[in-house]
């Protein structure tokens, strides 16, 4: 029984493809899967915007939406069904484009965003045999594909003709480039270890257990560090706060969004969310395990359950993170992508390598730790060495 | 010729010659994107994944953007008014055509070139990566010390002259 829920999506498909003709079914097969991401990671998103009003409404001791539930009804639903007139009003507002506008570049800039992160979700395995594309290479394609997102934020900025926009595009683009590289080194490791770019086999990797506990790489040294520093870079790459200097509205109002307005606004929120789930999802099936369950008398919860569970609970910790920190300056945010986190993702992969050909037992457990934590310090210490951090002295205000 | 390999075909080319054509260098900078994603998506059809995820990789992700911040930070964004063709394209044209005519006689002439097609072998990306670990690592070396070079050489440039410049910056 377990099995057949666990793999209910599989034989669904299967089922709906099984009365086609046999040229037919690779073609419908892709078609219904795009059909399933379109459907599913949209709803998951406008639930996701409640959720966060209501998380971010609670942190800081104000009501969030509470007020709309299933239309023509008086079923209020606590809120959640905000997203609906918050949907119907993005759609029907006016679509302002601004006169000096580089209009076809305007227009294709929100496609732009949204074509790669909906490519982005076809390698992910969401669930044991649910890869949509199970490419050799899937880890590369997420990257590559992914790091297509920022020449759309260009056009978007550049094509807006305001400086607030162009600001705004430059400073994703600086923040964008330097935690790709952070990023992509602290998935390297995984790649070490797993020996495989494949992310299905990597998360067979890590479906084994032992004392009943498994086998994440999370759960290692090198993967703690890989992990907590995929999770910032992830941050920074989904533009979230602290990192969200790109759309400060305080500063340079939304930045690279700042001239759309009505569908091709929500199609950029959209695929801002989007972009944020797939490399939750990434995260996930890299450090978390993918789908299993962290412990084996779990297993038979779903799996595709679990692949849910953990991106929703990384999405509230992003939650949880935005309606906490302030956001960082932009020296800060440069200085801490270089002089940091890239030198400690380098000295990750030695230690990496060094886990793979030391012996099995307790001393590489303690190797490992050491330098990685000899390293945190001496890094840590030299980043805040010259910060002169003391009580601040306004030159102009007082 | 499938229909996906003419669809693929013409955009690149369409995307080629849009950004030899357009005036505003921005454009023809985007342009030159789209040229890139057509070349990445012929190599994948050609079953070469490693190859067009690392044209994506590099080309769209990095070179373009490059291209595109060197635009901006070097020039105006007001595109020139006289025509982008010079008077003499078609000599341009005659010349391409005669490189183009020699290179495609030497390399379908050339001994080095099989003509039967080996067949594909199964995990590309791990054969890729054997090769560059043992065959061409001398390659691979040399490729990491002249990027290593240049990167050193664009620090350098970048780093401030002196600290006389600097005397009044900071509060």
């Amino acid at each position: 029984m377990a099995d057949k829920i666990d793999q209910i999506f599989v034989t669904v498909l299967h089922f709906l493809v099984s009365y086609l003709p046999e040229a037919w079914r690779p073609l419908a097969s892709s078609l219904i899967c795009i059909a399933f991401i379109l459907m599913v990671f949209p709803l998951i998103f406008s639930l996701t915007t409640i959720f966060e009003r209501k998380g971010i409404g609670r942190i800081q001791n104000r009501y969030g939406p509470n007020r709309v539930g299933i239309p023509f009804t008086k079923i209020r639903l606590a809120g959640f069904g905000q997203f609906l007139p918050d949907g119907v009003k993005m759609l029907t507002k006016e679509d302002v484009v601004p006169r000096a506008a580089d209009q076809v570049v305007h227009f294709l800039a929100p496609i732009v965003l949204l074509i790669p992160v909906l490519l982005t979700y076809a390698v992910l395995p969401f669930g044991r045999n649910m890869a949509i594309a199970d490419y050799d290479a899937g880890l590369l394609f997420f990257l590559a594909v992914g790091g297509a997102v920022e020449i759309s934020v260009f056009m978007a900025g550049w094509s807006s003709r305001n400086k607030y926009s162009l600001l705004g595009a430059m400073r994703a683009i600086a923040q964008m480039v330097s935690y790709e590289i952070p990023l992509i080194l602290s998935g390297v490791t995984v790649v070490m270890i797993a020996g495989t770019l494949n992310l299905s086999q990597i998360v067979e990797h890590q479906n084994q257990y032992t004392f009943g506990i498994a086998h994440w790489f999370v759960f290692t040294p090198w993967g703690l560090v890989g992990f907590i520093l995929f999770f910032i870079a992830s941050l920074a790459e989904s533009n979230r706060s602290p990192f969200d200097l790109p759309e400060a509205e305080s500063e340079i109002i939304a930045g690279y969004f700042t001239e759309y307005s009505g569908f091709k606004f929500a199609l950029f929120f959209l695929g801002e969310y989007l972009g944020m789930f797939s490399i939750i999802g990434l995260g996930i099936t890299l450090f978390l395990g993918g789908w299993t369950s962290p412990v084996s008398f779990l297993t038979w919860i779903p799996s595709w359950i679990w692949f849910l569970t953990k991106m929703m609970a990384i999405v509230f910790v992003f939650i949880w993170i935005r309606a906490t920190l302030p956001r960082l300056r932009m020296d800060q945010l440069m200085g801490f992508a270089w002089k940091f986190m890239l030198p400690l993702a380098l000295i990750n992969i030695l230690v990496a390598g060094l886990w793979h050909f030391m012996s099995h037992d307790w001393q590489r457990w303690l190797v490992c730790s050491a330098i990685i934590f000899g390293a945190y310090v001496v890094l840590g210490r030299g980043l805040m060495a010259n910060q002169k951090l003391g009580k601040r002295i306004y030159r102009y205000a007082e | 010729m499938s229909p996906f390999f003419i669809i693929t075909a013409v955009v690149t080319l369409f995307g080629a010659v849009l950004a030899m054509s357009l005036r505003n260098l921005v454009h023809c900078a985007l342009a030159m994107a789209i040229a890139f994603a057509g070349v990445a998506a012929l190599f994948l059809q050609l079953g070469a994944e490693f190859v067009g995820f690392a044209q994506i990789l590099i080309y769209i992700g990095a070179i373009a953007i490059l291209i595109v911040f060197a635009i901006l930070l070097t020039r105006s964004g007001e595109s020139p008014d006289k025509s982008v063709l010079t008077s003499g394209w078609w000599a341009g044209i005659a010349v391409t055509a005669m490189v183009f005519t020699i290179l495609g006689w030497a390399v379908l002439s050339s001994s080095a070139v099989p003509k039967e097609l080996p067949a594909a072998p199964a995990a590309t990306v791990k054969n890729v990566g054997d090769l560059l670990m043992t065959k061409f690592v001398l390659p691979l070396e040399i490729v990491a010390l002249v990027l290593t070079a240049a990167m050193i050489g664009a620090v350098l440039i970048a780093l401030k002259e002196d600290n006389k410049d600097n005397a009044g910056g900071q509060p």
